[in-house]
């Protein structure tokens, strides 16, 4: 066991290019690697691979493992736990990281039970420990009012998840120089016992969540699905994301996937505009990563004013409009 | 019929507001504050109406599982009262003090003892520690097939049809049973007991199975069978430092904001 070394990330491919949560890790997982001494690797599975290894070395890892195979097109439970079980048997790594992604979430825990080790979920920063070099990993507990730092003692690897946005990328260096090496996936197509017979994903038109620079939210008191078209007229001026607390995506007011939180998207805008919402931790945790929080709500005790660096106190209905109109006058 | 495990867990509510939370830094846990009270965590709620949707077309039989302690039975009985059968408390010394590896055990031998079921559901997350690992954990110690998290269930003649949420929608995953299921809000609002129910629920006797009941390795079970330690636990600080725009309407007061936002060259 203490032969374990080196820093494994299990990647993820978006359109054939590793995903924004992998370059992430990359970036976090080389500060990590650095401060051990030891090789930052990085694998990759999936269905025709094509250059994606490349660009991994190019963004920090020292190795990359790919396992092409027909099977690991898409992410299925049984196949990548299969894999993933081989390469963390062959290579022996020290960590093993993945994102907090629908992949990561799935994969992560059962893994980690396979290999009898322990993970620590949607980590919010990772470190080595100077005394015993193993790993802290801090992550968000009770919705995000508190922290736990967390050790995995006497097993190996050392797991994590880690949160969108909470680490960074480095700039791609197309000059580094690493290894590839092809691993054989060797899985029976009877053992995946569960399969994909059909996704449905929505087309989200115009600026993405995770990217926008500015994020126009309403939470519960926008009260109905005509009162978030109120919210229109200031994302298209501010070229703006609209989302949502989870009330108004439970209540079918809004699409599910515009809820930003602890169960939803994580963004980091330049600029928050929180309406109507009242900042509960679950909620904060999705942006608590803004630079900018303003807030509009009628309540002056409401949680978000705590959080927010502008504030008006009062009714969005009779706020949204003059503001509104004061805005494209400046920004128009 | 369809026999169905829910698997919930009791603790001190998430939405309290947040000024309320507390925690004990010495002792690295949560203080539960005057007037939080408890209640079934919310993901496990959904947990329970997944499997009470199966039982109100096909039938069948579902059985609530819940380790802790301090059991408060109008709340641990609430998946009860909402229709579930049978309500199994595993409460036990060796039990407390664990980690999502040894609850995960515990409630996988606790199922094992259980016997013959097609589908156990779980939460996405326990809304304590918002971990997200016992469900998974649980079908690897059952070897059996997981599908996390779930917006949509169904089961025909051993076949599992699930719609897996996934970022921007959902896709729709089959398998046969058994198999462990983690459900999420996308699920739906669980029902409201009825008054029905809650008389039935108030009858009904909880069994109490302890480690030996359940053949449990002590080595395995609670503070002995962790594998993660918890080295510190804290509240972040906040600057908290809001300028309050005011005016004299909301109205100008929507002006000022824009005005605001223009000056500290936010827009
Ligand atoms: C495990 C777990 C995970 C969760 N994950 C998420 C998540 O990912 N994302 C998320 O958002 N939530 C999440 N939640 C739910 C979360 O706890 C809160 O319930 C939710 O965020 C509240 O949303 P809200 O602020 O819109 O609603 P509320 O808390 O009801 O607040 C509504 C606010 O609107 C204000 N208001 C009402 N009318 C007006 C008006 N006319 N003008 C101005 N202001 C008005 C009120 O003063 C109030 O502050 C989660 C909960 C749990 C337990
Ligand atoms: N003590 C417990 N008793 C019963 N079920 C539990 C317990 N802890 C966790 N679970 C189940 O496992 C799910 C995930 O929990 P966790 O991994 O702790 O976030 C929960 O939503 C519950 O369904």
């Amino acid at each position: 066991m203490a032969d374990n070394k080196g820093v494994l990330i299990c990647g993820e491919l978006i359109d054939g290019k590793p995903a924004p949560s992998t370059l992430e890790l990359l970036g976090g997982g080389r500060a990590l690697a650095d401060k051990l001494g030891e090789p930052l690797m990085l694998a990759l599975l999936g269905s025709g691979l094509g250059d994606a290894a490349k660009e991994g070395i190019a963004y920090g890892a020292d190795k990359v493992f790919t396992v092409d195979d027909a099977l690991l097109k898409d992410y299925a439970t049984d196949a990548y736990i299969s894999v993933m079980q081989k390469i963390v048997q062959q290579v022996a790594p020290n960590i093993l990281l993945m994102g907090t992604t629908p992949m990561g979430r799935d994969l992560a825990p059962r893994l980690a039970f396979k290999l009898e080790t322990a993970v620590s979920m949607d980590c919010l920063e990772l470190a080595i420990d100077d005394a015993s070099k193993l790993m802290l990993a801090t992550r968000a507990v009770f919705g995000g009012n508190a922290r736990g730092v967390f050790l995995c003692e006497g097993t190996k690897p050392q797991m994590a998840t880690v949160r969108s946005k909470a680490m960074d990328p480095r700039e791609a260096d197309a000059s580094r120089t690493g290894e590839i090496a092809a691993i054989d996936a060797g899985l029976d197509a009877s053992a995946v016992r569960t399969k994909v017979t059909n996704t449905v994903k929505e087309e989200v038109a115009g600026i993405k969540l995770e990217d926008a620079e500015v994020i126009i939210a309403g939470g519960r008191g926008i009260a109905s699905a005509e009162g978030f078209k109120m919210l229109d007229p200031l994302a298209a001026t501010l070229k703006a994301a609209t989302g949502a607390s989870r009330p108004p995506c439970d209540n079918g007011w809004v699409s599910p996937s515009i809820q930003i939180g602890l169960t939803g998207k994580i963004v980091g805008p330049a600029l928050y505009i929180a309406v109507a919402v009242s900042g509960s931790s679950q909620h904060m945790a999705g942006c608590s990563g803004a630079k900018n929080i303003v807030a509009i709500n009628k309540d002056p005790e409401a949680n978000i004013f705590k959080e927010a660096r502008f504030g008006v106190v009062g009714d969005f209905n009779k706020i949204i409009p003059a503001f509104t109109d004061k805005v494209k006058e400046l920004v128009g | 019929m369809p026999n169905m495990i829910v698997c919930v867990k009791q603790i001190a509510d998430p939405e309290a507001p947040a000024g309320s939370f507390k925690i004990d830094e010495a002792a690295k846990t949560m203080v539960p504050a005057q007037g939080v009270s408890q209640v079934v965590s919310p993901f496990d709620e959904n947990a329970a109406e997944a499997a009470l949707r199966i039982k109100d077309t096909q039938g069948g039989k579902i059985t609530v599982i819940s380790l802790g302690k301090d059991f408060v039975m109008d709340v641990i009985k609430k998946p009860l009262s909402m229709g579930a059968d049978e309500l199994i408390l595993l409460q036990d010394p060796a039990f407390e003090g664990g980690d999502s590896h040894s609850t995960a055990y515990a409630l996988a031998m606790a199922i094992k003892k259980v016997g013959e079921f097609d589908i156990v559901f779980c939460g996405r997350q326990a809304a304590d520690w918002d971990a997200g690992q016992v469900g998974s954990g649980i079908a690897e110690i059952l070897g059996i097939p997981s599908v996390t998290p779930a917006q949509k269930v169904d089961i025909a003649d051993g076949k599992v049809t699930v719609e897996r949420v996934i970022t921007d929608g959902y896709e729709v995953v089959e398998g046969t049973a058994p198999m462990l299921i983690t459900v999420s809000n996308e699920l739906g609002e669980p029902r409201y007991p009825k008054l029905k129910g809650i008389m039935a629920a108030a009858k009904k006797e909880p069994i109490i199975w302890s480690a030996a009941d359940i053949d449990a390795d002590a080595a395995k079970c609670g503070a002995a069978g962790t594998k993660a330690k918890l080295m510190k636990l804290f509240v972040p600080v906040k600057e908290g430092k809001c300028e309050l725009i005011e005016a004299d309407s909301p109205e100008e007061a929507g002006v000022a904001l824009a005005l605001k936002l223009r000056e500290a060259r936010l827009i």
